[in-house]
């Protein structure tokens, strides 16, 4: 037995060191010095510099902004589509298309961004070429695909979180009265809140994160944050990047403690009315 | 009162007037339309076809018929002119239409060996990217399932954690360590090894998938390991299995859905792969997902990019087509 317990310890050990090194590396060498990503220059590091680099870059900034606002309008149409369309794959029963609705809901998560990205650009050169819309390829364009990858996983979230519980209080609703858009917004909608704030999140994180596709349908002059990285790191090191990359896990590091401390009072305030509720019982 | 009248639940039936493709558009021209027939409609029409229909029309705009496109245009012939290929059906005179069917496209993935083995070797680093990662991630799975259930989440949130952060930027974090005079050869040469060889090789781009795709790995297996009955475990070690045997015979055979579904999850987006390869790979032999792109944005030959994203889709779809299978089980098996 206690050989089991030192196998799974190890388990653990070399699978986070292996998660976490890279990560730490980056964060460590952006307070470098030198300019040599590899090279610790001892005398003069820990050193901001890298970070005030960045700061005033502007064409990172730009990019940033644009990745920002694209991935914020891109999670709201991701989170609504997302929504309609795990509620009617959970709740609607069979009808006429729900195969086909349901292999274009989860297709898009295995499909290669290449193909995702060059089918996009084919539909948005073929359609300007059709009715002179869109014209030419930015911001709408790069959404509009985030938004179609994206739901797919909003789908799913909202698709499980509606399969772990039964219509029974809908039915309920529906029994007294309610009429069925007032039935989702007083019953489902509350009941599936953390996985639509979740899918938000998650589309947030896929729009802000996506390099592939972006690239395919992204015009001249709309340069997401990812292309500039990309064509930044793929002409070498820059520890500029180190930093940006520190900014990032920060923030995420950041938020996922802040949402962990928010759900463990949730579940405990959750435990303690159960336990009162209890209490009046008897 | 209205309120207290017990109402049986009405489900409307889907296909009110049996019609079909249009019925949204139509529902909408009723909804709106003449008085008498919005009152028809009325009876019938419930918003459950805007429903389905929104998300519906949305998905077959921006999925469906690009790859509608896609797949007319790996027929079509390439031609210098914006865009660059000749339209399938094509008014010669005021009566007569050519079609330009052209499998030439198709073909040509055939006979240069550069698509051949650039999808061989696609498929391969895939695969064996996936074997390392079921490798890795197994082990870790199993650990974090038989843990503490306040340690279990502790342990997942870590697991998802480096998910939340940027992609591309993690794949970048390897470059700085698998240089020549990057971080693993400098702890390497100081116990008097290397320097070694890691950039631009398959190793470097092995390690950058099984990195990136670890999570995919993990959580399918996690969740499948985490359901399993222990006591079937006690049981064979009261009969004498020693704890390696009763793995095999017990705890491996019941996990092969996790199996299957983390790998899916890995193979499938790991032979489109372009980031990884493009940062870490070799320069002498190409994945697909970047010859793809190749074709499309340097050699501007948009119908042989479409017939090699065609391909692709061929090589996918028995991977893709389970994992929907699998997916819409594991749906469906929560439910109960």
């Amino acid at each position: 037995m206690k050989s089991r317990s030192l196998f799974r310890r190890l388990a653990l050990f070399f699978g986070f060191a292996f998660l976490y090194v890279p990560i730490l590396s980056m964060i460590v060498y952006s307070f470098n010095n030198s300019r040599l990503v590899t090279v610790w220059d001892a005398d003069d590091s820990p050193t901001l510099k890298w970070y005030r680099a960045l700061l005033s870059n502007d064409q990172i900034l730009g990019a940033a902004w644009l990745s920002i606002k694209v991935a914020a309008v891109t999670a709201t149409g991701a989170v609504i589509l997302g929504t309609l369309a795990g509620l009617v794959l959970a709740r609607f029963g069979p009808f006429k298309g729900r195969t086909l609705l349901s292999g274009m809901t989860t297709a898009p998560l295995v499909m290669p961004e290449v193909i995702t990205g060059l089918s996009l650009l084919l539909l948005f050169v073929f359609l300007e070429q059709l009715i002179g819309w869109p014209q030419g390829r930015g911001f709408v364009t790069i959404t509009i695909a985030h938004i179609t990858f994206s739901m797919a996983y909003v789908t799913v979230v909202v698709q499980s979180r509606l399969a772990t519980f039964d219509d029974s209080l809908e039915e309920a609703a529906m029994d007294l009265g309610a009429r069925p858009a007032k039935v989702f917004f007083r019953i489902t909608l509350p009941l599936i809140l953390p996985a639509i704030l979740s899918g938000w999140l998650l589309a947030f994180t896929l729009s802000w994160d996506d390099l592939v596709i972006s690239q395919f349908v992204a015009g001249p002059g709309s340069t997401t944050l990812p292309m500039v990285v990309f064509s930044k790191v793929r002409l070498g090191v820059s520890p500029d990047i180190n930093a940006l990359a520190t900014i990032m896990v920060m923030i995420v590091g950041f938020g996922v403690l802040v949402s962990a401390l928010y759900m463990r009072r949730q579940e405990r305030r959750v435990a303690l009315e159960a336990q009162m509720a209890r209490a009046d019982k008897h | 009162m209205a309120r207290s009248q017990v109402r049986q639940p009405q489900k409307p039936p889907i296909d009110a007037w049996g019609a079909g493709r249009l019925g949204l558009i139509f529902s909408l021209f009723y909804r709106y339309g003449p008085p008498r027939w919005s009152q028809y409609v009325r009876q019938h029409w419930s918003g459950q076809r805007l429903v389905i229909g929104v998300p519906f029309l949305w998905l077959f705009l921006f999925f469906a018929v690009p790859f509608i496109i896609v797949f007319k245009l790996s027929f079509s012939e390439v031609r210098l002119a914006m865009p660059p290929y000749a339209p399938l059906i094509e008014k010669v005179s005021e009566a007569a239409y050519a079609i330009n069917v052209n499998m030439g496209n198709y073909a040509y993935l055939f006979t240069d060996p550069l698509y051949t083995s650039s999808y061989l070797y696609s498929v391969k680093v895939a695969a064996v990217s996936t074997l390392f990662c079921l490798l890795v991630g197994y082990p870790m799975a199993y650990a974090i399932a038989r843990s503490t259930p306040t340690l279990r989440n502790v342990w997942l949130m870590l697991i998802i954690l480096p998910f939340w952060t940027s992609f591309l930027l993690r794949v970048y974090a390897w470059v700085g360590l698998l240089k020549t005079d990057g971080l693993i050869n400098q702890a390497l040469g100081l116990v008097g090894l290397g320097p070694y060889t890691m950039m631009y090789t398959d190793f470097a781009v092995y390690i950058g998938i099984v990195y990136s795709y670890l999570p995919f790995m993990i959580l399918p297996l996690y969740s499948n390991l985490e359901k399993h009955d222990l006591t079937l475990l006690e049981a064979a070690a009261d009969l004498g299995a020693s704890p390696i045997k009763s793995f095999l015979r017990i705890t491996l055979p019941l996990s092969f859905p996790g199996i299957v579904a983390g790998s899916l999850l890995v193979f499938i987006p790991a032979v489109g792969e372009y980031v990884i390869p493009s940062l870490l790979g070799r320069s002498d032999q190409l994945m697909i997902g970047r010859v793809l792109s190749d074709e499309f944005f340097a050699n501007r030959d948009w119908p042989v990019a479409s017939a090699v994203s065609i391909a692709m889709l061929l090589l996918l779809v028995v991977p893709i087509v389970l994992f929907q299978r699998f997916q819409n089980r594991e749906l469906a098996g929560a439910r109960k």
